[in-house]
């Protein structure tokens, strides 16, 4: 059971590999027991894991959460989408066709770095406080990245294959169509579910002006009021609905590429 | 006398690096009858893939012309199929996709395409393997299919640049019987490059034989052996014979690219 543990990139048992994980929540459970229950901390900084739990459920009973939730959702889900529908082809042809790598990498990977919250006051400026400027954070945080993401996955498909294909007759659009789209298509997806992964972590800044809904005004509006219990719970839910995503992308993933496994289904 | 399938007509290639302009290929002439297995024999880097990445219209000559029943060739067509040392199946297509893909492109039917690909999938001893995917298959086998697919497509000419290269001897013995075979049963033309003695012996009819580079034509030698060949011709004094000459030639130009 314990042959291997401090052996580097030896495979251990399976139980002691999820046993560990368990043990790190667990252990940062009992860290946080400790702080709250023995008193070391104010409560009014760190609420007590029972108090989160009854909060939680209140806050469930009354149903205003899961307007909240709703709301932000369809926020992540179309900006994200937004930048996908535009990104991903983009990509595709930044990563094929020399000349439009020349015309697009340097911008984007210029604005990449610029940070999407200091933006705020001009989307502001320019699309108002509407559902679009919020729309706009999520796009403006995902797309640059995902596109340049999508670009390197299509630069990978192999030589090779590519070559191949010609001497097999296929012509320019065939070989996008049959070739590089497929090749790329398993990169694609798990590029997807990475950048969906960070839609969500710029929610919270998409709402931080003009909103009057949303997980991320209800987190701005607890801290207001002091509710540290309710911050909390804000963004538990929002790293589990990240979360859930992530494995939705993934069974997609394995549901859609079985010619990756040696099992084949 | 026929016109040759395949001429290579004072075909060079200059490359241009940072440090200059390297020579890969001298000028270089030759010609494939039809049905005729030609292998080119050469050092590693002495450009014997850059000349059939030329015939295949894969690189631009830098000099000189190549031809195909007389006519000349501009890019890659698929009237000359390749076979390549790395595996290039498409991974996303069954076995049976794969033979067929350069069907598909034209929009022949699923019915037709179903024939055809069990047709070459016998010929390869690959039957019951049409809806496997390359993952699943060894590297042997991935090249049976490529060879497949590459037929498939009826080329008027295979190029195969060291297909076995990245294959383990036993097999590599065994694809060169099974290639062969399906080449005694489609009677295609081939131009075969590798870099094994042996190899182009006992599949080749004619052998040219490279210098280290710049590549050019060292030498053409006929091969003696009688068709069908098997095995066993590998032992007779023949294949001996012209296996130690070969191995002189191939060690000189060896030892020039090791030591310039």
């Amino acid at each position: 059971m314990w042959k291997n543990v401090f052996t580097p990139k030896k495979e251990i048992a399976k139980p002691l590999y999820t046993g560990a994980g368990i043990t790190t929540f667990l252990l940062l459970l009992a860290i946080w027991s400790v702080l709250s229950y023995g008193g070391f901390v104010n409560p009014l900084f760190l609420p007590s894991p029972g108090q989160i739990v009854r909060t939680a459920v209140d806050m469930f009973q009354s149903g205003d959460i899961l307007g909240d939730i709703g709301i932000s959702f369809s926020r992540v889900a179309l900006g994200f989408l937004l930048a996908a529908l535009i990104g991903v082809p983009l990509g595709i042809l930044m990563g094929t066709l020399r000349i439009v790598e020349g015309a697009f990498e340097p911008i984007i990977g210029f604005i990449r770095y610029m940070p999407a919250s200091a933006f705020i006051p001009l989307f502001i400026l320019w699309i108002g406080l509407g559902e679009s400027e919020k729309m706009a954070v999520i796009f403006f945080g995902t797309f640059f990245q995902l596109t340049l993401m999508v670009m390197d996955v299509t630069k990978n498909v192999q030589t090779e294959l590519i070559e191949v294909s010609y001497t097999l007759g296929a012509n320019r659009f065939q070989l996008f169509s049959r070739v590089i789209l497929p090749a790329s298509l398993p990169g694609i997806v798990d590029t997807l579910r990475i950048t969906f992964g960070w839609a969500w972590t710029y929610l919270v800044v998409a709402e931080l002006v003009g909103a009057s809904d949303g997980l991320g005004y209800m987190i701005m509006q607890a801290s207001r009021f002091l509710k540290p219990d309710k911050v909390i719970i804000g963004i538990i839910i929002i790293g589990l609905l990240g979360l859930l995503m992530d494995l939705l992308f993934k069974a997609i993933y394995r549901a859609s590429f079985s010619w990756m496994r040696k099992e084949g289904s | 006398m026929t016109t040759p399938k395949l001429v290579v007509d004072h075909v060079g290639k200059r490359f241009t690096t940072k440090n200059g302009q390297v020579v890969a290929l001298e000028q270089t002439s030759f010609s494939v009858m039809e049905g005729e297995f030609v292998t080119i024999l050469g050092p590693s880097g002495c450009g014997k893939s850059t000349l059939l990445r030329v015939v295949a219209g894969l690189e631009e000559p830098s000099s000189g012309h190549v031809y195909v029943d007389g006519k000349e060739i501009h890019g890659p067509g698929p009237d000359r199929g390749m076979v390549f040392q790395s595996y290039t199946l498409y991974p996303w297509l069954t076995v049976e996709d794969n033979i067929t893909f350069g069907l598909q492109l034209r929009g022949i039917s699923r019915k037709e395409r179903r024939e055809v690909a069990q047709h070459y999938l016998e010929l390869i001893g690959l039957k019951g393997f049409e809806k496997h995917y390359p993952i699943q298959l060894s590297g042997g086998m991935k090249q049976r299919v490529a060879i497949a697919r590459a037929l498939a497509n009826d080329p008027e000419i295979l190029l195969m640049d060291e297909p076995f290269g990245a294959l383990d001897a036993q097999t590599r013995a065994i694809m060169q019987e099974i290639l062969l075979k399906v080449w005694e049963e489609t009677k295609k033309t081939i131009l075969f490059i590798t870099h094994d003695v042996e190899e182009s012996i006992f599949l080749g009819d004619s052998i040219y034989v490279m210098t280290a580079r710049p590549g050019r034509l060292k030498k053409n030698i006929k091969v003696p052996l009688p068709r069908p060949r098997d095995y066993h011709y590998k032992n007779s004094p023949e294949f001996l014979a012209l296996k130690q000459e070969l191995l002189e030639l191939i060690r000189e130009e060896s030892l020039k690219a090791v030591k310039p």
